[in-house]
């Protein structure tokens, strides 16, 4: 099935697009406070320091029905209600900013052109929660993107948008930009705040969930980039014109990252709803002569989906409903020249590595899936090796500390029941024969029509 | 203590339970209850291997993942949950490996996966037979692996430290052993690195693992990662014998299991005794054991022979006839002084005071082979003895659970780690939970420090007008639930006993005396002082001196108290006393090393009772061996004045305890004991019984007026400054003889100087005293000014001996002259 043969769904008068996170991105310097400024940015941190009290900053969100857009979808302002304020400690606003997953790349093209929202989104997030200091822990890989948040707060400092007395409002706070150290695991949340402590990350035991106790012990909320870059728009237009978008449970806009074997990937602002299908046809569609296999809903630690959920809304309702998690909306898009097995092995190894070693089942579970997957990849698989590879992720899934063992199973028991008879080749055939890898491959010349 | 509070509390707690079905049988638990534990009530085993009752849980192994259809609340949890992290809930209903098939392949799953990285290496395991994950995998396991890769391999194994030796590829990653060092030690040396599979145990070359309590994570390993260079490969467990025992190298009483095979010691365990050690003791006691093993060790009785001089060997009713003879010539000839040293069992110490009053007729007896003073026996018959939870005047004293409750506990003249590791980790636990620690001290040691405790920087010998203000400067507030511990340090500090029985009276606050020797406190109890007879008698009350003369049978004993262990070397150096009968002393822990050797070589006559070979033995005229801790039952009391009786590990008919060698002596003196065996000497003591009239009580002891400066100029390049000290746990006593590995992880010595002295005087210093010189390496710490400190016992023959006292002052002269540094 090729996907530019079908007719699109939407009306070609209405631009399914709603850039508000995206708007400045096309800009020249949009990473600058000046830029960004002209396109009415830090208009909502005026309104919401000098015209809102912070529970009302905090109700806006709540009303807006905005949801954490790190992959659970958590309600944004419920998690900031669970802030005890009576608790004594200082409480504290973390910004998780360390984007690993394979195929996820939202929060790093945002921060890499638009700092500022992420800046204003943070001021807005801390002042609603009571917050006097943040913290924005940015995966360490990105050093650009460091160094462009390192810029942008230091800029927002100078406006006195940051530090003491605010915009004369007599509101207090700082931001710390930290930079991880190359763990996938410091993307949980605990983890990630055992590694801004100073330790080794690892997941902590909840509860105390960090609402209660989370940095140094003290009241936390933690929050994704794309859902604290979320906030501005939501305090400048309020809450039912970001409700407007959306579906019924699934509110607002949201970036959806295209990857892989489509002509023109990249990241798509659009609201919560839209389908592979129409998202597809903007990306150009499917490269020339091949067509779509199987795909990510949001990165690679949800459960894989093929051309027939081409027209699964993607809000996190549906996408439940089809088996599979919205996630981070990283939709890599594979044809018919990858073999399934050897996509899975590629992301098993991954988790292989980044587990960080705390919990047996993802530990070991990992070590001994990627074994098995390599021998089916080599054609070397054995009578019985399907099985064993379900019952271990059965074993795995549910079992481990932290979600990243349940998401190592995902990929595996998902391409078992879509595509069981590649694996069952791997009994007999390596997978390079059965799928010529440079055929896959996206940079090769002579395999990428022009 | 315990039954005073328990009927007004009993009706709080029981609306403070929880009740939860557990596999179909409803139980009610406290809250809080993890659902592992409230398992166990019902008698269902949930495996597990991250799981400690005294560690925090940590969810790590997921082991012992359980099924909660619901979780109080009518709804069921979605996945298996961890058991070791799940707290009972009203109502919950769970269910188990024994009722749930899912929560059984839960547990099977992870298990097979806990294998497929572990070694097939149990028949060469020194964990074989005694093995958690053995038994484990045997009883919740499934019988054959599915899996067909390649392990994960490391080279092996690779130490710790000098003592503990790790397999990586054994390890199941619990974090048990990173846990007890990091929560329980305070000693974070080892930490779990790498990720994934490799994650692994691992140390920092520049933090050594020198851990008191190193030997703790050995034994809560719940696989064969972790190994003692000592046992590794010596045993299978299948082939020991265990009996339990009680640790003799300090006065914690703490609980240990003697693991032997055909008549050999092959290690020692950790008992568990939650009132006491809980589930934890020294390196020292657990590794320290080789001490009666080595070529010095005396095995038949010797006498000194009339015609060459030298001793030579003789059998037990010549030796006692000799002995007997020698001391009833001393005793016609002014008398014979007991020496019976710390390290008995009380009812050896039995034997001693009951030795010197009935067969010597003296009170001439003094277990403290250490310096001490008149004040400290007086504070002893006045303050601690029959004090603790298991005599009749309970309600003196102090336990362990006083100290976990305190809300503030005073240190003085004690430095728990080193010297009474149990009441270190108590203490570590009970700051944990709020109690403030103070430490009337030199400087904060380590110890100090993981107790979070505070310092009251004291100079030696200023430790009694620091406790007079230790409330009214602010430093400490004292309740009737704050203790204060004094060290046997104290004694030599005139007025600081005293002050400290004071505060503890002004306050309402519990006092206790923590001696270093496991005998000590039983030697006071028994009698073998001065000034106190068996049961807290004082010797200067009649009616006490009718009654003791009675229990033994005798007419009479003298009225006045007698010599203290100083005024018996005294009394043999000016000739005053002719005989001496000597325990286990080491002269180098006497005030005097010097003057006591003297006055060995004085003495007219001297019956020696030890285990090995010593400079005592070999100035005696009559040797007779003892037997060490394994060869006899016995009791030991512990700082607390809690009894901690013990049977013998082997049958050594050969092998005599003091009381029976004292007896024999007795005996042939024609004033016998009354007693033989350790269990009659234990009949008879308790038939003794307990003091029931008035305590002794102290004079009055005042502090000596503050010392000033040592005005005397010193040596270009040199300060006098004043010497500080005490044992570190681990250094040259002669009971960590033989054991090269344990030796290896005591602390490096060195010299403790305040800082900007330490910074000037360079990284190496010779200190000179009135006995001798020693070098040390050079270290800061936030020491009084012109105070240095020093370890007693880990240089040459110790400070004592090669150095000067305690408190006085010594030349301290630095590797680096520069100048004038007064």
């Amino acid at each position: 099935m090729s996907t530019t043969s079908e007719p699109t769904t939407q009306h070609p008068e209405i631009d399914p697009l709603t850039p508000v996170l995206s708007a400045d991105w096309g800009e020249k310097r949009s990473w600058t406070r000046a830029v960004y400024e002209t396109g009415g940015g830090y208009d909502a941190l005026r309104r919401g320091l000098r015209e809102m009290t912070p529970e009302q900053v905090l109700t806006e969100v709540k009303e807006s029905g905005l949801r954490g857009r790190g992959g659970a979808g958590f309600p944004t302002g419920m998690k900031w209600g669970f802030i005890p304020q009576e608790n004594p400690n200082p409480k504290y606003l973390v910004v998780n900013a360390d984007e690993s997953e394979p195929g996820t790349c939202k929060d790093t093209p945002l921060m890499m052109a638009s700092p500022h929202l992420l800046v204003e989104g943070v001021i807005l997030a801390s002042y609603a929660i009571n917050a006097h200091h943040a913290f924005i822990y940015v995966r360490g890989e990105i050093l650009h993107v460091v160094r462009r948040l390192q810029q942008a707060v230091a800029e927002a400092y100078e406006a006195g948008y940051l530090g003491r007395d605010i915009l004369g409002t007599g509101y207090d706070l700082e931001v710390v930009v930290h930079a991880g150290a190359g763990a996938y695991i410091c993307g949980e949340e605990t983890a990630l705040l055992d590694s801004l402590e100073g330790r080794r990350g690892q997941p902590r035991l909840r509860p105390p969930f960090p609402a209660v106790a989370g940095l140094y012990a003290s009241p936390t909320v933690i929050n994704n980039v794309e859902s604290i870059a979320s906030v501005p728009g939501i305090v400048r237009h309020g809450a039912e014109w970001f409700a407007s978008m959306g579906t019924e449970k699934s509110k607002g806009y949201v970036l959806y990252s295209l990857s892989g074997h489509v002509r023109e990937p990249g990241q798509f602002e659009a609201p919560l709803g839209i389908t592979l299908r129409e998202l597809i046809d903007m990306a150009g569609g499917i490269r020339e002569g091949h067509e779509l296999k199987f795909w990510t809903p949001g990165g690679s630690s949800t459960p894989i989906l093929t051309a027939e959920h081409l027209d699964v809304p993607l809000d996190y309702e549906a996408v439940g409903a089809a088996g599979s998690m919205l996630g981070t909306r990283a939709l890599q898009v594979f044809d018919e020249t990858t073999s399934v097995v050897r996509a899975v092995l590629r992301w098993t190894e991954f988790y292989k590595h980044e587990s960080c070693g705390k919990c047996t089942p993802c530990r070991e579970g990992t070590w001994w899936l990627v074994q098995t997957l390599k021998r089916l990849e080599a054609g070397q698989g054995e009578e019985g090796d399907i099985e064993k590879l379900v019952d271990l992720c059965d074993n795995i899934l549910g079992r481990s500390f932290c979600a990243l063992g349940d998401g190592a199973t995902s990929p595996i028991t998902s391409a078992i029941e879509h595509f069981r008879g590649e694996f069952e080749a791997g009994m007999h055939t390596p997978a390079w024969e059965l799928f010529p890898y440079r055929a896959s491959s996206v940079f090769a010349p002579e395999v990428t029509p022009a | 203590m315990t039954a005073t509070q328990q009927p007004g509390k009993g009706a709080v707690e029981k609306s403070d339970l929880v009740t939860v079905t557990i596999d179909g049988v409803e139980t009610s638990v406290p809250k809080d209850t993890l659902v592992i534990r409230a398992a166990e009530q019902v008698g269902v085993q949930i495996p597990r291997f991250c799981d400690h009752p005294l560690l925090a849980p940590v969810g790590a192994c997921r082991q012992c993942l359980v099924e909660v259809p619901d979780a109080g609340n009518g709804r069921g949890m979605p996945k298996p949950q961890a058991s070791c992290t799940l707290q009972v809930a009203e109502g919950m209903v769970v269910e188990t490996q024994a009722t749930n098939a899912k929560a059984d392949k839960a547990q099977q799953g992870v298990m097979e996966l806990l294998l497929i990285n572990h070694p097939l290496d149990c028949p060469v395991c020194d964990k074989g037979g005694e093995c958690p994950l053995q038994n484990q995998a045997m009883s919740n396991g499934r019988g054959e692996s599915r899996f067909e890769g390649v392990k994960r391999t490391f080279p092996k194994p690779i130490n710790i430290s000098a003592q503990v030796l790790l397999d990586r590829e054994r390890c199941v990653l619990c974090a048990r052993c990173t846990r007890f060092s990091e929560q329980i030690a305070g000693d974070p040396f080892i930490a779990l690195i790498e990720r994934g599979a490799l994650q692994q145990v691992g140390i920092y070359e520049k933090q050594p693992f020198e851990s008191y309590f190193s030997g703790n994570t050995i034994q809560i390993c719940p696989v064969g990662a972790l190994t003692s260079a000592d046992y590794r490969f010596r045993s299978r467990p299948f082939d020991l014998v265990s009996t339990p025992g009680v640790g003799e190298h300090d006065a914690c009483g703490a609980a240990i299991r003697i693991d032997h095979r055909r008549g050999k010691v092959m290690r020692r365990l950790s008992g568990n005794d939650p009132e006491v050690n809980e589930e934890w003791i020294t390196d020292k006691d657990r590794f320290a054991f080789h001490y009666a093993r080595g070529d010095d060790r005396l095995t038949h009785p010797r006498v000194r022979d009339a015609e060459t001089g030298a001793l030579r060997p003789a059998s037990w009713p010549e030796a006692f006839a000799v002995a007997a003879r020698g001391l009833a010539a001393a005793r016609a000839a002014g008398g014979v002084g007991v020496l019976p040293g710390g390290r008995l069992t009380a009812e050896d110490a039995y034997a001693y005071a009951t030795f010197a009053r009935v067969a010597l007729g003296t009170h001439d007896v003094d277990f403290r082979a250490r310096p001490h003073s008149k004040e400290e026996a007086e504070f002893l018959a006045a303050h601690v003895v029959l004090g603790g939870p298991d005599t009749t005047r309970g309600g003196r004293g102090a336990t362990y659970a006083d100290l976990e409750g305190a809300s503030t506990v005073v240190l003085a003249g004690l430095e728990p780690e080193d010297e009474a590791g149990t009441i270190f980790l108590r203490l570590r636990k009970a700051a944990r939970k709020g109690t403030q620690v103070v430490a009337v001290a030199p400087w904060t040691t380590r110890g100090l420090a993981k107790t979070h405790g505070r310092l009251v920087r004291t100079a030696p010998g200023e430790e009694a007008r620091a406790l007079q203000t230790l409330v009214g400067s602010g430093e400490a507030v004292l309740d009737h639930r704050s203790v204060i511990l004094v060290g046997e340090r104290l004694g030599t500090v005139p007025g600081a006993l005293s002050a400290a029985a004071d505060l503890a009276r002004a306050h309402g606050a519990k006092l206790a005396w923590v001696p270093r020797r496991a005998g000590d406190r039983g030697a006071v109890e028994a009698g073998c002082l001065p000034n106190l007879l068996p049961g807290g008698r004082p010797v200067g009350d009649a009616a006490a001196r009718v009654d003791a003369a009675a229990e033994w049978g005798i007419d009479s004993l003298p009225e006045t108290p007698g010599r203290d262990g100083d005024a018996i070397v005294a009394a043999l150096l000016d000739g005053t006393l002719g005989g001496l009968v000597v325990g286990g002393v080491d002269p180098d822990d006497t005030a005097d090393p010097a003057a006591f050797r003297a006055a060995l070589d004085a003495a007219s006559f001297v019956v020696a009772l030890e285990l090995r070979e010593t400079d005592v033995t070999r100035a005696a005229d009559v040797v007779l061996p003892v037997a060490p801790t394994t060869d006899k039952a016995g009791t030991f009391v512990s700082w607390e004045g809690r009894t901690r009786p013990f049977e013998a590990v082997f049958t050594a008919p050969g092998s005599l305890p003091d009381a029976r060698v004292l007896a024999g002596i007795a005996e042939e003196l024609g004033r016998p004991l009354g007693f033989r065996q350790t269990v009659e000497a234990r009949a008879r003591m308790q038939q003794m019984g307990a003091w029931d009239g008035p305590l002794a009580t102290m004079s009055v002891h005042r502090p000596a007026a503050p010392l000033t400066a040592d005005q005397r100029s010193a040596p270009s390049g040199s300060l006098r400054m004043r010497l500080a000290t005490w044992k570190p746990m681990l250094d040259l006593g002669s009971m960590q003889d033989n054991e090269k590995h344990l030796r290896a992880t005591a602390r490096t010595p060195v010299a403790r100087l305040p800082h900007d002295v330490a910074a000037a005087l360079g990284d190496h210093v010779t200190l000179t005293g009135d006995r001798g010189s020693i070098d040390l390496p050079v270290e800061g710490a936030d020491l009084p000014d012109g105070v240095v400190w020093v370890p007693s016992r880990s240089t040459g023959r110790g400070v004592l001996a090669d150095l000067a006292s305690p408190g006085a002052t010594v030349v301290v002269k630095g590797a680096v002259v520069e100048g004038d540094l007064s």
